[in-house]
């Protein structure tokens, strides 16, 4: 339901070319699309209201209204102010524990935003920081939440505060910080009950666990998929507790994560880590520019690299990149990235963290393309002889017919996909013959652990090259395509958002 | 800007005190005065908290009162009826946008810019662009141009919200052949455990028996929180391990169902955020296991959503009826500060998709039948006025 911003940015000022300038008006109609954007990815009605008063001052200056792309000039402007608004490009925010221990973090939040996890996961780190963890649950009100960090603390493997049924949160806490003291712990993860920013009894309670313990961190710990109720939360959370930085949970959702801005913004206080699913592994340091281009609709980018890192068989990814320097690319390679699609999600996964991806989503639905459609190419494939598929010329009417009857779709349908091949195969051929950028790509994806510089430098030489990207294209997908949902998803993507030379073919 | 104006001086007030006195008309609220007399059902245990949820240890002695659960909760809460609970929980945004509507209407001319403001109060309570832009198309349509009060718009507002809310309205239907099964499916932490727990107490009162499953056999301690629910509702809880596979564990619960007699199965599933693929199919075999052991199965599949979520929700709905055939929905945290506005976008794109009951806070009885003029009104602030008086 949503559109990337560029894209309507890009139709608010296209309705405008042929003029010499654009004025004010055209600006504002711009702003008019960043707003809606904004409430869209539920970024709070007052923080949006002052965010895009900031990025008109900005953006009604000479340089954007006579530039030539003036509405990817306002996308950038809107993008780099809400990098700064989220916290810049400065470090990461660490955790601030190396005080006279037991240096301690309290948790605090809504029901359900997902302190336990949080809480352990953040030991988690610790203990890999070679910090003495205490994990104690001050939850005294739902059923089972002090087991759940029980069994936490234990995968975690850190201490746990013993439970002593009966005792009240500020009770618990100056036990645990006692027990803290005298085992030696640097660190005292206190988790508190999920509670109501209204719910005075246990704001109070809140606030005196926090006068009990004095922290040096507390953390509110927020659902990324949280509406406009954000700011409502963050601020009274804030009026309470001497908050100290923020986690915002869930990030793997598809929410678009405006809360962070607006919790942000309302609080100034630092974003420190994002969590991203139930393992305890999963949190990362907040990175400013991605929650930016997800707010933006941008699509996600980085997270689907790292997907595919994730997925990517290095052995096979080296053994393909040899083949694919050579220029060689048979339909047992074109299975194998098809298998690839479909752990990483499918299409849907894949095209939904691309920029512009709502429109391609219901065009690739209305192309009949879906997650059938890759096990039926899969299938298609896997009927063919091991011959068959690494030289697929010899595929004649007889053995398609053969092979469309094994797989159980019609002829037409294995022809489909050969040209499918046929085009990708032409495509890996040509840069098997020098021109780069494929096989820088194969290296990086092959790498392992790909780095965002490795992802720089890997924009970089798509930009140059025009040829590969993350992916060496998608089933189905028709290069020579005349609307933007039509290029292939592994087309490199410009800084707008959209593949690099997509706008010169229109 | 009136709004805005009124909404900044608010907040510095609010900052300014550190006891942060609610900015509304009516601070004293039933569920949530700081000075009501919490009823502790376990006077050892002195934790501040009216709640009965004391785990682990006085769980078990808690068991009884599920005979008679109404005992449990302060009487205050009750006499409101379900219009105050409910306007009661959502105050907070009520107010707040009953705050605003004043500040825009008072004896003012409805002209565009006012309509704008409008349209930005409504997108504020998360009722997201679409419905706000309909909402106010038609407030433009009857009145522009005339004398308008708060009292009017808000009335209009609530009126318009009830329209679209009260086809959505319906009983939970479980009269079918025993045992009736109802699967809970939700992203995490949106309150699927806490849900069945009080639904599972809300059968037991009727006379009627639930078995429970516990299909969450991911999270930590998920499983353990489902039977304290057991134990005090005095339900069968049929669980394994965690970590095994909670497909086969609700075939094994479905036998266990059939065979103690129970009217229903409630089924809780592990938290899935509906962009994970694989989540989403282990979701997709919980049903088809169901379907096994009876073809009419389940026979209501309620997708619980908690009221802070934003547009997100919209996604959320369209993933889960996709993957489980969604036939219903729930409501919960709407006694925060959150709106749960985005109710009123999902009404609008689902006609066919009831919603059966709102979640009011933690105790076993704070659920309560979805009711759209309560939620419109509570909602549009309308009746603030009338449970201030109440009070």
């Amino acid at each position: 339901m949503f559109e990337a911003l560029s894209d309507r940015l890009t139709g608010v000022f296209d309705t405008l070319t042929g003029r010499g300038a654009l004025s004010e008006k055209d600006v504002d109609a711009a702003l008019r699309e960043v707003r809606v954007a904004l409430i869209e990815a539920d970024v709070a009605l007052d923080v949006v209201k002052d965010f895009v008063k900031r990025v008109r001052a900005e953006a009604v200056g000479e340089n954007v209204i006579r530039s030539v792309t003036p509405g990817q000039q306002v996308v950038k402007i809107v993008h780099d102010a809400l990098v700064d608004t989220l916290g810049g490009d400065g470090g990461p925010d660490g955790l601030n524990v190396d005080v006279p221990p037991p240096a301690v973090i309290m948790m605090a939040g809504l029901q359900g935003s997902g302190k336990t996890t949080t809480a352990g996961k953040l030991a988690l780190r610790l203990k890999k920081d070679k910090k003495r963890v205490l994990l104690a649950s001050l939850d005294t009100r739902r059923p089972a939440a002090m087991e759940q960090l029980k069994v936490l603390a234990g995968q975690a493997e850190v201490d746990f505060l013993p439970i002593v049924p009966g005792q009240t949160a500020v009770d618990i806490a100056t036990r645990a910080l006692k027990a803290a003291k005298l085992g030696g712990q640097d660190v005292l993860i206190l988790d508190t009950a999920g509670r109501t920013s209204i719910d005075e009894e246990l704001m109070s309670e809140a606030a005196g666990i926090a006068r009990a313990t004095n922290p040096h961190e507390t953390i509110l710990v927020a659902d990324a998929l949280t509406g406009q109720d954000a700011v409502e939360t963050a601020r009274r959370f804030n009026d309470r507790l001497p908050l100290t930085g923020l986690v915002l949970t869930r990030i793997d959702g598809d929410g678009r994560g405006g809360a962070a801005l607006s919790m942000r913004a309302v609080t100034g206080l630092p974003i420190k880590f994002l969590g991203v699913g139930e393992k305890l592994d999963g949190l990362e340091v907040f990175d400013a520019r991605r929650i930016a281009g997800r707010i933006l609709g941008q699509g996600d980018v980085v997270s689907l690299v790292e997907k595919a890192a994730e997925q990517v068989d290095q052995e096979k990814a080296e053994k393909l990149a040899k083949k694919l320097a050579k220029g060689k690319f048979d339909l047992n390679d074109l299975a194998e990235q098809l298998r690839g699609i479909q752990r990483m999600g499918g299409l849907g996964g894949i095209i939904g963290m691309l920029p512009g991806a709502a429109k391609m989503k219901g065009q690739a639905a209305m192309a009949g393309m879906d997650e059938n459609t890759l096990k039926r190419q899969e299938a298609i494939i896997l009927s063919m002889t091991p011959a068959e598929r690494s030289k697929p010329d010899i595929l004649k009417s007889s053995r398609k017919r053969r092979i469309a009857a094994g797989a159980g779709v019609q002829v037409p349908e294995v022809n489909k996909l050969l040209k499918m091949h046929r085009q990708m195969a032409d495509m890996v051929k040509m840069m098997g013959k020098g021109k780069g950028g494929m096989r820088g790509m194969m290296n990086a994806m092959g790498a392992g652990g790909m780095d965002p510089n490795a992802l720089k430098a890997l924009g970089a030489k798509g930009q140059k090259a025009g040829g590969a990207g993350v992916l060496p294209g998608l089933p189905g997908a028709d290069a020579q395509g005349g609307s933007p949902a039509d290029f292939p998803a592994g087309m490199p993507l410009g800084p707008d958002g959209l593949p690099l030379g997509w706008r010169d073919k229109k | 800007m009136k709004f805005f104006w009124g909404r900044k001086k608010k907040t510095e007030a609010e900052a300014g005190d550190p006891e942060f006195p609610a900015p509304t008309p009516d601070p004293a609220a039933p569920p949530t005065p700081p000075t009501a007399p919490p009823t502790p059902p376990e006077p050892s245990v002195p934790a501040p908290t009216p709640d009965p949820a004391h785990p682990p240890g006085p769980a078990p002695t808690e068991v009884p009162p599920s005979h008679n659960p109404p005992a449990e909760i302060p009487p205050p809460q009750q006499s409101g009826g379900i219009f105050a609970r409910m306007a009661s929980g959502l105050k907070r945004s009520s107010s707040r946008l009953t705050d605003g509507m004043s500040a825009i209407f008072t004896k003012r001319k409805l002209d565009a810019e006012t309509l704008e403001e409008f349209e930005d109060l409504l997108l504020a309570a998360d009722l997201g662009a679409n419905a706000a832009a309909r909402m106010s198309e038609r407030l433009s349509a009857e009145r522009f141009d005339t004398q308008v009060t708060a009292d009017e718009i808000s009335a209009a507002l609530a009126g318009m919200v009830a329209d679209t809310l009260r086809p959505h309205e319906r009983d939970l239907d479980l009269s079918g052949a025993a045992p009736q099964v109802v699967l809970f499916v939700g992203v995490n932490g949106s309150g699927k455990t806490t849900t069945i727990g009080k639904i599972a107490a809300k059968i037991v009162r009727e006379g009627r028996t639930a078995t429970l499953a516990a299909g969450d056999t991911f999270r930590a301690a998920a499983i353990d929180q489902l039977k304290v629910w057991g134990e005090r509702t005095n339900c069968t809880v049929v669980a394994r391990e965690t970590g095994s596979d909670a497909a086969g564990l609700v075939f094994d619960a479905y036998a266990t169902a059939r065979e103690n007699g129970s009217d229903v199965l409630l089924v809780d599933t592990a938290g899935r955020l509906q962009n994970k693929t694989e989540l989403m199919d282990e979701l997709r075999k919980i049903v088809r296991a169901l379907k096994k052991c009876d073809e009419t199965s389940p026979h209501h599949v309620l997708l619980v959503l908690d009221a802070t979520v934003g547009q997100n929700a919209i996604g959320q709905v369209d993933a889960f009826r996709e993957a489980a055939e969604v036939t219903g929905l729930v409501m919960t945290k709407l006694d925060g500060t959150a709106k749960g506005g985005v109710l009123v976008a999902i009404a609008e794109k689902h006609a066919d998709l009831p919603i059966y009951f709102t979640g009011m806070g933690e105790s076993v009885d704070d659920l309560e039948p979805f009711s759209a003029q309560a939620f419109a009104e509570a909602l549009a602030g309308s009746r603030t006025e009338a449970v201030a008086d109440v009070n």
